[in-house]
């Protein structure tokens, strides 16, 4: 299989002042919404029920006309756009995924292909292509929905969405059905096969983690189809614009900061890395450079082996008597909340960091951890950006 | 054969010696001597089902897409098609020959008109029964409202379609033996010809019987035929 990025495509999207009012409705269900999401980039709409989040997504689609306003795709009105025809260069994710129970799994995933008038060996190297890359059995192409579990049948309602490798995307809840434990892989499934994609994508939830998690930008709508605020994931938790944002967001705003953020983003603290029979002149002069006050004991590869106490350098060499082991330690790759977790539960204010090859990288303490929070959230990565290694 | 005197015929009896068939009775031998004589009302019979159904079938699919396209019809629709399926049928044979004659015509006004109310009732419920998000699907990936209805809703409405169809032709064969009141063939003519031989009555009888259970059998075979996703266990 080629790596569908090669030709994959992406289209920048913008509202302006996009607005969808109801004949007798006082209210509009979506109220000037404007906004920009870059091509490639993973705008989520979330709010409360009511909040017109699947309205303005249907707008773009034009599975609901605009009353005012206008949606430009790479700098086209929709308006301009046969809606049938619009629609083939969108994919299209609902909650309830809605394939057509009378066709094979093959000719669902077919579908926009044939509206398009694919000859039929494309389409055949596409449909094999896209089942691979959503990760079923290629024998899954001649069964029928009514023989797929859910979450496999999630998959192909992803995979035909993207058969014609569309500029954007609309996923509206399209985890919303599947149980817990499911959405989290089929959520991470997702973003691993954005980071590669790099669609743009509209994804419409009412569940402020999985915003967090799936958004490269959050656009939280308030009853009445408001923007609220509209604004990458870190940022709109480190500073809410309203009362309102801030309520959505929850209370544990920080702790969910720090499920965005891997231990390697943040500016660790150095630590002293001594081995045994190291001059006891040259471990005091590493501990005066260092930002913890102890040594740490490390191997001939740079494993951490534990905190030296003050009586190993007390001689002429190190000796290797330990304060304490080096408990936790915790890896590069670790979201900081796990790390901030195991820090918490070892009864510890410091814990020693890893890379990949288990030598000695940092120190992470409470107190970076607390001023990682209190900092601006200066080019925080997203949900995507973690999973992409 | 027009106006024909009910009752008043008598099958020819070669053979007329046989005390079984002087009296009337139940005759095997008879029935293997003559079964010949019954093939071409058989023939009519088979004629007197498909031709309605088929017309009927296409008559309630038009109707049945006008009234998905714009709902208010489907009241009238059925009201109207529900006079015609309440009128007694030989009532109807008799009513219509002023307008049609006798003959086969009117035999096939009226049994069409039978076919409509239960033809079109299945196809609306069939594609009402289509799931929203099902639609909705296949309208957001870009298929016109006529690309909907003829791949997506049509075909999932089949199993209600051929459930209708199926209701429509055992009633049709029924009513075709009373065709003879139209002036039609059939084995409802063959039936009045001597509705006194038993031998006769049976076999008549049966061969309607038997048809009805064939074709029920041959629609629900072309049901799994086209229908293979019903089938495909997990």
């Amino acid at each position: 299989m080629g790596d569908p990025s090669d030709r994959s495509t992406a289209e920048p999207l913008e509202f302006r002042e996009a607005t969808k009012r109801y004949p007798g409705s006082a209210k509009p269900a979506v109220d000037a919404l404007s906004l920009k999401v870059p091509a490639g980039e993973i705008c989520v709409l979330v709010g409360p029920s009511g909040c017109g989040k699947t309205t303005a997504m249907r707008m773009v689609n034009r599975m609901i006309d605009i009353t005012d306003g206008d949606i430009l795709l790479g700098g086209r009105s929709v308006r301009d756009r046969k809606p049938a025809e619009l629609r083939r260069e969108i994919g299209y994710v609902i909650q309830h995924i809605g394939l057509f129970p009378h066709r094979t799994i093959g000719e669902n995933i077919a579908t926009v292909p044939g509206l398009l008038g694919w000859d039929k060996k494309r389409t055949n190297a596409r449909v094999e292509e896209l089942i691979e890359l959503i990760g079923l059995p290629p024998e899954t192409r001649s069964r029928y929905p009514g023989q797929l579990s859910g979450g496999q049948r999630q998959r192909v309602g992803v995979a035909r969405a993207l058969a014609s490798d569309p500029p954007v995307m609309l996923m509206d809840e399209p985890f919303g059905a599947i149980d817990p434990i499911n959405r989290e892989r089929l959520q991470n499934e997702f973003l691993r096969l954005q980071a590669e994609l790099r669609k743009t994508i509209v994804f419409v939830t009412h569940d402020i983690d999985e915003a967090i998690k799936m958004g490269d930008r959050i656009a939280i709508l308030q009853e009445g189809g408001k923007l609220a605020q509209y604004a990458p994931p870190a940022e709109l938790l480190m500073y809410p614009a309203s009362r309102f944002v801030e309520d959505f967001v929850g209370s544990d705003r920080a702790l969910k900061r720090l499920a965005l953020q891997r231990v390697r983003d943040i500016d660790l603290w150095k630590a002293a890395a001594i081995r045994v029979g190291t001059p006891v002149a040259d471990a005091r002069a590493a501990l005066d450079e260092a930002d913890v006050p102890y040594p740490m004991l490390v191997d001939e590869r740079g494993r951490p082996k534990g905190w030296l106490s003050d009586r190993a350098l007390t001689g002429e060499r190190v000796t290797d008597e330990l304060r304490s082991p080096a408990q936790p330690i915790v890896e590069l790759d670790d979201v900081l909340r796990d790390a901030l977790a195991d820090l918490l539960s070892s009864e510890t204010r410091y814990g020693a960091v890893v890379g990949h090859d288990g030598a000695l990288a940092g120190v992470l303490s409470l107190e970076v951890i607390q001023h990682f929070l209190h900092a601006a959230p200066a080019a925080s990565p997203t949900g995507a950006d973690l999973l992409r290694e | 054969m027009i106006g024909l005197p009910i009752g008043q015929l008598q099958i020819e009896k070669p053979g007329g010696s046989d005390q079984c068939v002087a009296s009337n009775g139940f005759c095997p031998e008879w029935i293997v001597d003559n079964i010949d004589r019954y093939w071409t009302p058989l023939l009519e019979h088979v004629y007197l089902t498909i031709a309605p159904v088929v017309i009927g079938f296409a008559i309630s699919m038009v109707l049945a897409i006008l009234a998905h396209r714009r709902r208010w019809l489907t009241g009238p629709i059925i009201a109207t098609t529900g006079i015609f399926f309440a009128i007694p049928s030989v009532a109807a044979f008799f009513l219509l020959q002023p307008i049609t004659g006798l003959g086969y015509t009117t035999a096939m006004v009226a049994l069409v008109s039978y076919t409509l109310l239960i033809i079109f009732r299945n196809i609306t419920t069939g594609l009402r029964n289509v799931p929203a998000e099902t639609r909705d699907a296949a309208l957001g990936q870009g298929l016109t409202e006529r690309q909907v209805l003829f791949r997506v809703e049509l075909p999932m409405a089949i199993p209600e379609i051929m459930a209708g169809l199926r209701i429509a032709t055992s009633t049709t064969v029924g009513l075709a033996a009373l065709a003879v009141f139209a002036g039609a063939g059939g084995l409802g003519r063959e039936i009045l010809i001597d509705e006194r031989f038993k031998s006769n009555v049976v076999v008549a009888g049966g061969l309607a019987v038997l048809l009805a259970a064939a074709f029920d059998l041959l629609i629900l075979a072309a049901q799994r035929a086209i229908t293979p996703w019903q089938r495909a266990g997990r």
